[in-house]
């Protein structure tokens, strides 16, 4: 029995505000990006259409294609290791340990701090020629080798090491306050049975998490698809391609190249790209809710 | 109380007008620069003090980093909030900016400073657009320089400067052994490509240079020469250090400074790093065109004058451009910065061995455009990726990267 409620005239007014800002500022402005990947702008706007040229152009561009592939691979590890370190270390904390207000402020710290802060400490401290290998070196162990920053085969995984060393504490508090929020009967009931600790982290914790750990991975990949400031910052996307991202390559065609055009295509085929992974899950979502509904 | 009120409000009113008076009777401007390292921040001085003491209000808005600056730049012109000058280099850089009517010109200064007589004719043909002056030149630079640590070679064994590519590479292997690091790398892309540019003007020779660059020539004997300039370049990868890769060029010069490194391919700016760090050229440290090369490789800063619609910033950048331009300035910025200085009537007896061999080459016409001259941003970052990727892909098949170095021009 549902009541149809009469819209409420002052609270449309009020709310005036929101949806201009929504419509003109958000949509409009990601209308005019679109708009602008269809001509050859270079250092301002220009009308002259030309077409998909610019798409076509992005789309042959190694540089492009390699930066996608950096992004997927930066990310997928990024989100996978700080969910995955996150709740280790709040199970850790769990375990009603002493200091432990101490130990949350030290794991959460990090994320603190910004994503340049921590690149530049983590560029420092894998430089071959500052760093830890220096500093290894320097004691003896001649032949140790941790150039992650330099090498082109590694560089990524310098920058996802950076990223969960920073992003896993933001989790770890989630993930803690969740825990928190468990019954105390359950553990006891498991202990009673039994059950060895890790068992029931595994089996009886963890899936009530799901709803709070969901909302961390979400937050940690909606910074994935923003990644630029720790790429500046660690390896400014050298050493050549290797850890190129897709907001470095468009920021820098905006401002440093000129090309207002390429920059705006590739800004489109990023939010087309972020639609396409998400499609599917809000409508996986969107029939189930109706399931529910119907049942 | 009421009076008081009353009194207090007179007061600011009083203060108020006499601010603004104030600041209308003396020209300010605000200058965006990126020149923030030690040798760059004190020549941006001298025409800072100059200014000044010619009754300017100078305010500094500088940022590290060319890009950077140039980012931040374009959002204040984007914004309408334009700062009253800009340095940035000469070429095609700007043409975009005054083709939208964003710059004022400086026609006036620069006929009655008589710019046209004091400048070599092809720098004056390229800060003009349509017959009119916009930019005004701070100095050029010579971008061919091989600048190495007198320390360093002793400590190798080596008493006199290369005179060809396979000298220097015995040089370098001579140092190797004496446990310096041979070649202090800038590892960042443009200057990745400024080595490649002075390395492919020693192989092609200045008429070569300038087909590619500027006629983008695609001959068989332009391929060749890609090729054999990226030869040399892919055997430079042996001689750097691990910590290369992003380095900054001062923190290369650095390496120089302290003796660590013995050799360090950069453009001249890198003596101004030496001079704050009380080094001496022709003393402490060397400096020689790279070996094979007839001529050197140039580029020219100038400050930008955008259009900001005030009065008086508008009076401040023709003194501004008065101020560049004196040829007592020039010769003093150019100490400081490294640079040779744009007018040919200054007096050179100040200037250090290294900018006398400079303002040489130039008087003698044995220069060639840096690629920011004569390239579009876009190209130049075509040409950044290029190199990059052929230095860091630890490719040695400099045949196929020639074939592929003309998409650089689409």
């Amino acid at each position: 029995m549902s009541i149809k409620r009469k819209p409420n005239l002052s609270a449309t007014i009020a709310l005036l505000p929101t949806w201009f800002v929504a419509v003109v500022v958000f949509i409009g402005t990601m209308a005019w990006s679109i708009r602008l990947s269809f001509t050859n702008s270079t250092l301002f706007p220009s009308s002259t259409y030309v077409g998909l040229a610019q798409y076509s152009k992005l789309l042959s561009s190694a540089k492009w294609l390699a930066s996608l592939q950096n992004v997927l691979i930066f990310g997928v590890l990024y989100v996978a290791g700080c969910l995955l370190l996150g709740f280790l270390l709040a199970a850790a904390l769990d375990r009603k340990i002493r200091f432990e207000s101490a130990f949350r402020t030290i794991f959460l710290y990090p994320y603190a701090m910004s994503f340049v802060v921590t690149g530049l400490i983590w560029q420092w401290m894998l430089n071959p020629t500052l760093g830890i290998q220096a500093s290894v070196r320097s004691l003896g162990w001649e032949s140790f080798v941790l150039d992650w920053v330099v090498n082109r085969d590694m560089a990524i995984y310098a920058l996802v090491l950076a990223g969960v060393w920073q992003g896993a504490g933001l989790v770890m508090v989630i993930a803690l306050a969740g825990m928190r929020g468990i019954e105390a009967e359950q553990w006891k009931a498991a202990r009673i049975d039994g059950i060895p600790v890790w068992r029931i982290y595994v089996s009886i914790i963890l899936p009530q998490l799901g709803p709070a750990l969901a909302a961390a991975g979400m937050l940690l990949a909606m910074g994935v698809i923003k990644t630029y400031d720790i790429v500046v910052a660690m390896t400014n996307g050298g050493p050549g391609n290797a850890t190129e991202v897709p907001a470095k390559f468009i920021m820098d065609n905006l401002f440093g190249r000129q090309n207002l055009g390429l920059a705006t295509a590739g800004a489109t085929v990023l939010v087309l790209g972020v639609i396409i992974a998400v499609a599917p899950f809000r409508y996986a979502m969107h029939m189930r809710d109706k399931a529910k509904g119907a049942a | 109380m009421k009076n008081m009120m009353k009194l207090f409000l007179a007061g600011v009113a009083f203060a108020g007008l006499f601010a603004s008076a104030h600041a209308e009777d003396k020209p300010t401007i605000e200058i965006m620069s990126s020149w923030t390292s030690g040798g760059e921040a004190a020549a941006l001085n001298v025409i800072k003090t100059e200014f000044e003491k010619r009754g300017g209000v100078w305010k500094d808005s500088s940022i590290a980093g060319f890009g950077a600056a140039d980012a931040a730049f374009q959002n204040r012109i984007v914004a309408g909030d334009a700062p009253g000058a800009k340095q940035g280099v000469i070429g095609l850089a700007a043409a975009d900016f005054i083709n939208q009517g964003l710059f004022n010109p400086i026609d006036d200064v620069a006929s009655s400073g008589k710019w046209a007589d004091a400048l070599p004719k092809s720098i004056h043909d390229l800060i003009s657009y349509d017959g009119k002056v916009y930019l005004a030149p701070t100095g050029a630079h010579g971008e061919s320089w091989i600048f190495y640590s007198k320390e360093a070679f002793e400590k190798a064994g080596i008493s006199q400067e290369p005179k060809t590519w396979d000298e220097l590479f015995a040089d370098l292997d001579k140092m190797k052994t004496a446990g310096i690091v041979p070649v202090a790398w800038g590892g960042q892309p443009w200057q990745q490509t400024k080595v490649f540019n002075m390395i492919l003007l020693s192989q092609v020779g200045i008429d070569g240079f300038l087909k590619i660059y500027v006629d983008k020539d695609k001959s068989p004997a332009s391929v060749e020469g890609v090729k054999k300039a990226l030869e040399i370049l892919g055997k430079l990868r042996g001689y750097v250090d691990a910590g290369a890769a992003g380095r900054n060029w001062n923190d290369a010069t650095a390496m120089l400074i302290t003796a660590k490194a013995g050799v360090q391919f950069m453009g001249d700016w890198a003596k101004g790093e030496f001079t704050v760090a009380g080094k001496e050229p022709g003393k402490d440290y060397g400096c020689m065109i790279v070996p094979e090369s007839k001529g050197m490789v140039y580029i020219a800063d100038a400050l930008w004058f955008p259009k900001t619609g005030k009065a008086e910033t508008d009076k401040a950048q023709k003194l501004l451009a008065e101020v560049v331009m004196d040829p007592a300035i020039q010769v003093e910025f150019a100490l400081k910065k490294g640079s040779v200085p744009m007018r040919s009537d200054v007096d050179k007896s100040k200037l250090d061995v290294c900018a006398q061999k400079g303002v040489e080459l130039m008087a003698a016409g044995a220069i060639v455009p840096d690629q920011a001259i004569v390239l579009t941003p876009q190209q130049v970052g075509a040409l950044d990726d290029f190199v990059d990727e052929y230095w860091s892909g630890g490719s040695n098949d400099a045949a196929a990267a020639a074939e592929n170095f003309f998409a650089v021009f689409e």
